[in-house]
């Protein structure tokens, strides 16, 4: 270990986290609702980026309709986005009632391409390096902390803005779920759909309602991570290191996907602070590695449900 | 208040399981439809809540009507709207949420102010007790009785015109099932809700229902006053021969109604 890095690591992997729990708290929303596993959310995600970089006019190429500040930008995304969840909802998920899981669970996968596919049509395939930050790189938060590397941790004002949001966001989410009509609803739905249905709950609208939400989340997620590293197609992998969160967490939880997302955070960042190259270079699979450990032991991952088994 | 007239129902397109069922539950009543494993209770009572659609079943002919208003083509949703609620078969309550939890959802669609649904929580937890005991506990862990009064309640929250029970005496002890079923009049009687009861225990039924109707192979084949029917002789040997075979079929149906549960993926 390098240690005077911890410190840093350690802060900047939990800050990290926070964005890769609110992108893993869209595909919870989606699974505890209908037990869909949505692999379309990383192009949800990256298509909520490009829309607010499109609203934002910082397509630049002369013929943009919109030169929106970045708020209203976002605002304008997620508006989109919302309208982009019912769709899909409506036009792949409602035809598909009834069918196997598996298959809709490969639905998903074929809607992953076609958002991609979309994204490149509408963007180009060129990775933007303009997303309206609100923040210059340069912008960094000193804490001083003696023996750390240069006694100080350094922040970059992006990243704790970030987390910040990601943050409240999720709050919001989690008191939304288990302090409302709407929520009481949508966690009724997710344990037994007929059931639901038997006490009045409209369970197409709950579905359709949960993937409007899941739009939202995923736009605010895109938005974070453009902020950090830009906007392009491939901002739809960062779902790669959003699924260990979730398993980690366990499916159904809300707040087990947020701290699992901080868990990958942590994980990724303490290996760059080894000495071996040969792990800092491994960061990217330390999460699965973390999530293997952890699902030995607890099968239902950290905050999942356990089945409930009586007769 | 309840007429269903003449209905056949078909699953998947193709399987016939009721063929031409009519019975009739009026205002204020307790009706009993009892009849062995298989006969199309269940798909009758599913009929009447609209919960039929989820499992590609559907009326294709004769009608129900409810206050004189067809319902046959209507919506689950819509349905309770109107004031029938169903408390299905084998009591599935939504395990990971608490008692209270689950007693609310039945009063999600009504949108009624907090102190009325305080008010309403009031009331079920004065028809059990022992649920105002264990409001904040899991309701999964509740023992079968229990989680028998937490759909019972549930159905309550729904301030419904009609309840249909299916089977609530299913796999519980004698003294439960008397307790059940006395909270059952009670609810039919001081909250004015009608009931529409099926039953395998037939003995139970016939005690607290005005009017019965038998089912057979999807055909209603008897009906009459209750206390008539407890005098029939084809009655007394249909539900003997039914305690013993009832109780073996009736724990296969709970499993059966499990594997089905998560029908809508
Ligand atoms: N979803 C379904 N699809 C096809 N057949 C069904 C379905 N549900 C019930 N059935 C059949 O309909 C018949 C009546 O079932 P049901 O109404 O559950 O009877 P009961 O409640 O009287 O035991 C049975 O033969 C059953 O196998
Ligand atoms: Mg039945």
């Amino acid at each position: 270990m390098n240690w005077p890095l911890v410190p840093q690591q350690l802060i900047t992997g939990i800050l990290n986290g926070g964005v890769i729990g609110l992108i893993a708290l869209g595909i919870v929303l989606i699974y505890k609702s209908s037990e869909v596993f949505n692999f379309a959310h990383g192009h949800m995600v990256m298509w909520g980026a490009f829309l607010t970089w499109w609203f934002a006019g910082a397509a630049e190429t002369g013929s943009e309709l919109l030169n929106l500040p970045l708020w209203a930008a976002v605002m304008g995304a997620l508006a989109v986005s919302v309208l982009l969840g019912l769709l899909i909802e409506r036009m792949a998920l409602r035809p598909m009632t009834g069918q196997p899981l598996l298959s809709i669970i490969l639905m998903t996968l074929g809607l992953a391409q076609l958002l991609e596919g979309l994204a490149s049509i509408a963007f180009g395939v060129e990775p933007k390096s303009n997303f309206p930050a609100p923040f210059s790189p340069g912008d960094v938060l000193v804490i001083p902390f003696p023996g750390a590397f240069g006694d100080a941790i350094r922040l970059k004002y992006t990243l704790v803005v970030a987390f910040g949001v990601a943050l409240l966001g999720a709050l919001l989410l989690i008191w939304f779920f288990n302090r409302t009509r709407t929520g009481l609803a949508m966690r009724a739905t997710s344990e037994n759909h007929e059931v639901a249905q038997s006490v009045g709950i409209n369970v197409s609208r709950v579905f359709a309602l949960s993937w409007a939400l899941a739009g939202m989340v995923a736009t605010l997620g895109g938005v974070l991570m453009a902020i950090l590293t830009g906007v392009s197609l491939n901002l739809a992998t960062v779902v790669l290191v959003a699924f260990p969160a979730i398993l980690l967490g366990g499916l159904e939880s809300l707040g087990g996907a947020v701290l699992g997302g901080v868990l990958v955070g942590l994980s990724q960042a303490l290996v760059q602070a080894a000495r071996p190259i040969e792990v800092r270079n491994s960061a990217e699979i330390a999460p699965y590695i973390l999530l293997l450990i952890v699902l030995i032991i607890r099968p239902e991952g950290l905050f999942g449900q356990k089945r409930i088994e009586r007769v | 208040m309840l007429r269903i007239h003449n209905i056949e129902v078909v699953y998947s397109d193709v399987i016939l399981v009721l063929r031409g069922v009519s019975l009739e539950v009026p205002q204020g009543a307790i009706v009993a439809l009892l009849g062995a494993n298989g006969a199309g209770k269940s798909t009758t009572l599913k009929a009447v809540s609209g919960l039929l659609r989820s499992q590609q079943g559907e009326v294709t002919r004769g009608s129900i009507e409810f206050h004189g208003e067809r319902i046959d083509r209507r919506a689950p949703d819509e349905i309770v709207r109107m004031g029938i609620v169903q408390v299905l078969e084998g009591r599935p309550l939504f395990q990971h949420l608490t008692v209270e939890e689950n007693l609310l959802t039945g009063a999600l669609f009504r949108k009624a102010a907090p102190r009325a649904l305080r008010q309403d929580l009031d009331e079920v937890y004065s028809y059990f007790p022992r649920l105002a005991e264990f409001r904040h506990r899991t309701a999964g862990y509740l023992s079968g009785g229990e989680q028998q009064m937490v759909v019972i309640g549930r159905a309550l929250m729904a301030k419904p015109r009609l309840m249909l029970l299916d089977e609530p005496s299913l796999g519980l002890a004698p003294l439960l099932v008397q307790s059940i079923f006395q909270v059952i009049r009670r609810i039919n009687q001081e909250s004015g809700v009608s009931m529409l009861i099926v039953e395998q225990n037939a003995n139970v039924a016939l005690q607290i229902s005005e009017h019965a109707y038998v089912m057979e192979l999807g055909r209603i084949v008897l009906d009459g006053p209750s206390a008539e029917l407890q005098e029939n002789a084809d009655i007394k040997e249909f539900y003997l021969g039914l305690t013993q075979v009832g109780e073996r079929k009736s724990y296969r149906e709970v499993k059966h109604y499990r594997r089905r549960k998560r029908w809508l993926g």
